[in-house]
């Protein structure tokens, strides 16, 4: 019931507090009424039942791939060299 | 730094190859130690990750995983389903909630049989549904079954904001809000529950901070991990408690740094104070009493709490006869030793809430049993 999906910010309404997110091709309308930092067009966020909870740091996503991508490389070298 | 597509953060926390690579390093990293690392999940949003992507068997000479507590539908006493059951039937009033909430079973039957005798019961994807519900039925009462952890909870908090500012006279709260914190210390309090390391839910995280697990940690020297639902995520997670527990640490840890913070959502937290206060204790289904361990609005609030609006009374209700949740949601038992498991229990014929909500630990072993 309350896993959150990540969605991206398509548009903006400043005067209802909402943003249009587009969650792997389907849009709808989220609140904004508990997120206080800037918001921009392109975001990720988390949504929870109709809320944005958050921001996903790109940053630290970005991080992550990477370093997993590493491990599976150096993986595949040990069987290469096994 | 390469824009980062949503596809990659869905595909890329989910890759077969970084799963099979992280499972590797956490048995190299494991070799040495002497027992399984028995860890509970608290949410099972985490139980159906492990078992939908076969972490459990992946790792299984590292870890036992014990089952937790942490679904605000499996947790539900049913002396709470009885008052929505009864408020769903009171003259002009439309009851509406989320997730699986209508279809748990208590002794008054559940929402949905109140529903099929003709009770105004209405399943929503989001509280924000219930203004466009009240303008819509100016004549009735739209009541609210408020469910969830500190995930769920400044929606409601910020539904309520609304009805103040918009005037809306026709929505009440019954609020059931529970914290994670509390039921995780009452069962490390259980002499026949032994845990040695926690990984505790990323969502309720976002918005109340990974600080809330931190006087537990210190009490009880426990390491607890803060991790996402992704199955890299969780695997990550995981070989950081190998690391603590290789090291003799008990720590508390954040893996989710991409959205979750120490302080968490300031704004969310800020809400929840202005309309909730601490219940001294709330019934646990499982695990009993609880002090300190769920919300309330605060008395000034009063006029849109449905508890003091209505006079609903405090039953205690017996689980049904064989069912055996309460010991599975207190991390004593699993689902395979209760007899009722897959031949009179099954998601289509439920008998106990944890089978009934999709996120129930029940549910997912019977949904990805072939993996057991
Ligand atoms: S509903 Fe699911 S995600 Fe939410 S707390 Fe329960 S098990 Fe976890
Ligand atoms: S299998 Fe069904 S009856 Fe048995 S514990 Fe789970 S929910 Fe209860």
């Amino acid at each position: 019931m309350c896993l959150s999906i990540p969605s991206q910010v398509v548009s903006i309404d400043e005067k209802n507090n909402t943003c249009i997110v587009d969650t792997m091709g389907t849009q709808r309308e989220a609140s904004l009424d508990i997120f206080k930092e800037k918001i921009e067009i392109g975001d990720y966020v988390l949504i929870h039942i109709g809320y944005v909870m958050n921001k996903i740091s790109k940053e630290h996503a970005q991080e992550s791939l990477e370093l997993y991508q590493q491990m599976v490389e150096a993986i595949q070298r040990e069987d290469e060299d096994a | 730094m390469k824009m980062l597509e949503l596809k990659q953060l869905y595909q890329g926390f989910r890759d077969p190859k970084s799963i099979l690579a992280w499972s590797e390093k956490i048995k190299q990293e494991a070799k040495d130690l002497k027992c399984k690392i028995r860890v509970m999940e608290v949410c099972g949003g985490h139980t159906h990750s492990i078992m939908k992507y076969g972490i459990n068997q992946l790792i299984e000479e590292v870890f036992e995983f014990i089952h937790g507590p942490g679904c605000p539908v499996c947790i539900m006493p049913k002396n709470r389903i009885n008052h929505a059951v009864l408020l769903a039937q009171e003259e002009n009033v439309i009851l509406a909630t989320l997730g699986d909430m209508i279809r748990i079973p208590s002794s008054k039957g559940s929402l949905s049989d109140a529903r099929s005798k003709g009770a105004d019961v209405r399943f929503v994807y989001s509280p924000l549904d219930l203004l466009k519900i009240a303008k819509e039925n100016p004549n009735k009462t739209v009541i609210y079954f408020a469910i969830g952890f500190e995930t769920t909870t400044p929606m409601s908090a910020a539904l309520l904001e609304r009805v103040e500012r918009e005037g809306i006279k026709n929505i009440l709260f019954h609020i059931n809000h529970v914290l994670v914190p509390p039921p995780m210390e009452a069962i490390l309090q259980n002499q026949d529950v032994h845990i040695d390391a926690f990984i505790a839910p990323s969502h309720v995280s976002v918005i109340a901070g990974s600080k809330i697990y931190e006087p537990f940690v210190s009490k009880y020297r426990i390491p607890t991990v803060v991790a996402g639902f992704e199955p890299v995520d969780l695997l990550e997670g995981l070989w950081m408690i190998v690391q603590q527990v290789k090291h003799r640490e008990a720590r508390l840890e954040n893996q989710y740094k991409r959205s979750v913070s120490f302080e968490g959502n300031l704004l969310a937290q800020e809400k929840i104070e202005h309309y909730f206060e601490l219940r001294e204790s709330f019934m646990w289904r499982g695990i009993g009493e609880i002090p300190y361990s769920a919300l309330r609005l605060k008395e000034k609030f009063a006029q849109y709490d449905a508890e003091r609006v209505y006079d609903l009374p405090y039953e205690v209700v017996k689980e049904p006869k064989g069912c055996i949740c309460p010991q599975i949601i207190s991390g004593v038992a699993k689902p395979l030793s209760c007899k009722l498991f897959g031949i009179v229990c099954k998601p289509t014929s439920p008998i106990g809430s944890c089978m009934v909500s999709s996120e129930g630990v029940c549910n997912a072993y019977f949904r990805y049993g072939n993996l057991l």
